[in-house]
């Protein structure tokens, strides 16, 4: 409370703390996600239904309703389909910064990384970009092992490639 | 009682339970369960009508479960989908009001829970009056005992049992319900509900009698839970079936008791009644219960057409 | 190869900050300050912690009546293993506690070290905390009088 002794108004404000603790598991498809980042590698799962690979794999199709088995690697390239420059300082990064969501090679859902090693302004859509890893010493099952992307040398990928996921 | 607009049954149903689920998630819990309910009649889930689920993030501490949950029902292209965080069997309630309105003829209504990932007893404390009760972080067990012992001083019930650990299992149930000809075209013996009803009673405790379950009585009146030949009621304590027998005039019938996963048990017990008298002709009540010593109540009456 | 599960330890911790609304305040306000409030219900029992809606007719409730720190135990049960948070850290009883003057039980730990020294009917009194800063907790346990 924020009243003092020596004048204490009525209390109208109270602070009501939660504190839960659980030990988490993330289900198998999402263990076994996060134990290939652990090796230096992104998996996928490919739907027996419409053949869509989702990454991360969740273990089902959201769209199908059915369990995804079929692992696939992916080669950790990709195309920027929508991006963000930042210009608001936050934790460990110096604004401008991009976030960018990333279409990976061989996989049919955006997710969202970092783009580094290169100038916010020349970021655009359709660029291609690749992972770039921690240290191998450093590799843990966590999805950080991937520090941020930054663009490869190949020209800008075709919209109608990356049209359906914009 | 009244009578509804379009008759419902319950035409399929499926679970699975377990002490602790060690690896599968919601998702990968729910797909084997649910694919078994629609396979039972058949039923795509593109041919479901409406979607209706029960579960508490808390119970398993992963925030909006209940959203990545429907990944195991294929939530395209849109479906009309609902949640409820209560068990799963007023879902099912909200299901049947849903089917009155008679745009769609089907309803698929689940129900989640892992609280074996957390301290169940801690848990169940957030959904208390968070300004004088729930800093006190009260157990789950705790309250019950409060209400057993209510119950002993009330003299109105003999030998009333001692509370016992708070049930944690972990499971998943889903149902597939159906209106009268799309019912009985999917099914031989399809079981019909003929009342469902469910109350509320206050939530601060110390202004509740817990010595009799008030709730459950007025929702038992409500469902015209009358000429009974089973019960599957939803028990989280020895004591609580005291309660709930003495609430629906219960006395001669035999009666089957289970407490379930949190969230889960009730629906898995309006589901396992619905098994037990498909094809007999007898007429059953199933009971569900949620919040601290019993708040809310859901009584649902059944009958099993003969085949 | 069937690989194993990995399991993380994982908190969920958040400090809601809430606003009393009149009555639960005037009962806050009562506990930092030593007192025990409740209000007088539209039937006129004296509901106590203090509401702000009669849990009857949901009319507004404005009247407050200070209750004792001392009752009665209306109904309890026997907590031998106490959890993070709970007011005591060791075993202990859980009431409904009816004050002198109130018409509705308050949920308190009472400060017992053995369930044979508790009974419904047993007179307790409050034990307030040595800081009190307008919280339920401001009441460390009851002691059975």
């Amino acid at each position: 409370m924020s009243e003092t002794a020596e004048a204490p108004g009525p209390v109208t404000i109270v602070e009501t703390p939660i504190h839960l603790d659980y030990k988490f598991t993330p289900g198998v498809a999402q263990s076994r996600f996060l134990r290939a980042l652990e090796r230096g590698e992104i998996t996928g799962q490919r739907c027996p239904k419409c053949q869509k690979v989702y990454v991360p794999p969740r273990g089902a199709c959201s769209m199908c309703g059915v369990a995804t088995d079929e692992e696939v690697k992916l080669s950790g390239k990709g195309t920027i389909t929508t991006f963000c420059v930042t210009q608001i300082p936050s934790p460990g990064l110096v604004p401008p910064y991009v976030t960018a969501w990333i279409r990976l090679d061989g996989s049919d859902i955006t997710s969202m990384f970092l783009i580094q090693e290169c100038d916010p302004a020349e970021v655009r859509l359709g660029m291609r970009v690749e992972a770039v890893w921690v240290e191998e010493s450093e590799l843990v099952p966590d999805l950080g092992n991937i520090k941020y992307f930054r663009p490869i040398d190949e020209p800008d990928a075709e919209y109608e490639t990356y049209k359906d996921y914009v | 009682m009244k009578s509804f607009l379009r008759d419902v049954a319950i035409v399929a149903s499926a679970t699975f339970e377990t002490p602790s689920e060690p690896s599968r998630n919601e998702v990968e819990m729910l797909l084997p369960v649910i694919h078994d309910a629609l396979g039972q009649v058949g039923l795509s889930q593109g041919e479901i009508g409406f979607t209706v689920s029960g579960s508490s993030d808390y119970l398993q501490g992963y925030t909006f479960a209940f959203v990545g949950a429907l990944d195991a029902v294929g939530a395209w292209p849109p479906i009309r989908e609902s949640h409820l965080e209560m068990d799963g069997a007023f879902a099912l309630a909200e299901a049947v009001a849903y089917l009155q309105e008679g745009h769609v003829d089907t309803a698929l209504v689940y129900a989640f829970a892992r609280p074996s990932r957390g301290d169940l007893d801690r848990t169940l404390s957030v959904q208390l009056d968070p300004y004088t009760v729930a800093p006190l972080w009260p157990d789950a067990r705790g309250l019950a005992g409060l209400q057993a012992q209510a119950m002993r001083d009330s003299g109105r019930y003999g030998d009333v049992p001692d509370v016992t650990p708070t049930y944690v299992g972990d499971g998943v149930t889903a149902v597939i319900l159906a209106t009268g000809d799309r019912a009985r075209e999917l099914t031989k013996t399809p079981v019909w509900i003929r009342g469902i009803d469910h109350r509320i009673e206050a939530q601060m405790l110390g202004l509740r009698d817990l010595g009799s379950s008030a709730s459950t009585k007025l929702a038992g009146e409500g469902a015209g839970a009358t000429n009974i030949d089973e019960a599957y009621l939803h028990v989280l304590y020895p004591h609580q079936e005291l309660l709930v027998k003495d609430a629906l005039g219960l006395d001669r019938q035999p009666v089957n008791t289970a407490a379930g996963p949190m969230m889960v048990g009730g629906l898995e017990r309006l589901a396992t009644a619905a098994k037990s008298i498909a094809g007999t002709g007898k007429r059953a009540v199933a009971t569900a219960t949620s919040g601290a010593c019993m708040q809310q109540n859901l009584v649902a009456v059944l009958e099993g057409a003969a085949a | 190869m069937t690989e194993e599960v990995l399991v993380a330890d994982h908190t969920i911790e958040y400090t809601y900050t809430r606003s009393t609304g009149p009555m639960i305040g005037a009962f806050l306000t009562g506990l930092r300050d030593g007192k025990i409030v409740g209000c007088r219900g539209a039937d006129g029992r004296v509901i106590v912690p203090a509401v702000d809606y009669d849990p009857v007719t949901s009319e507004d409730l404005s009247e407050t009546v200070e209750v004792a720190d001392e009752g009665v135990v209306t109904t309890w049960s026997w907590n031998d293993r106490p959890l993070l948070g709970q007011p005591l850290d060791h075993p202990f009883a859980w009431a409904l506690v009816k004050l002198d003057g109130a018409d509705t039980s308050l949920l308190a730990a009472v400060d017992v070290d053995d369930p044979s020294k508790i009974s419904t009917g047993s007179r307790v009194k409050a034990r307030w905390a040595e800081e009190r800063v307008g919280s339920i907790t401001d009441i460390a346990a009851f002691e059975v009088v």
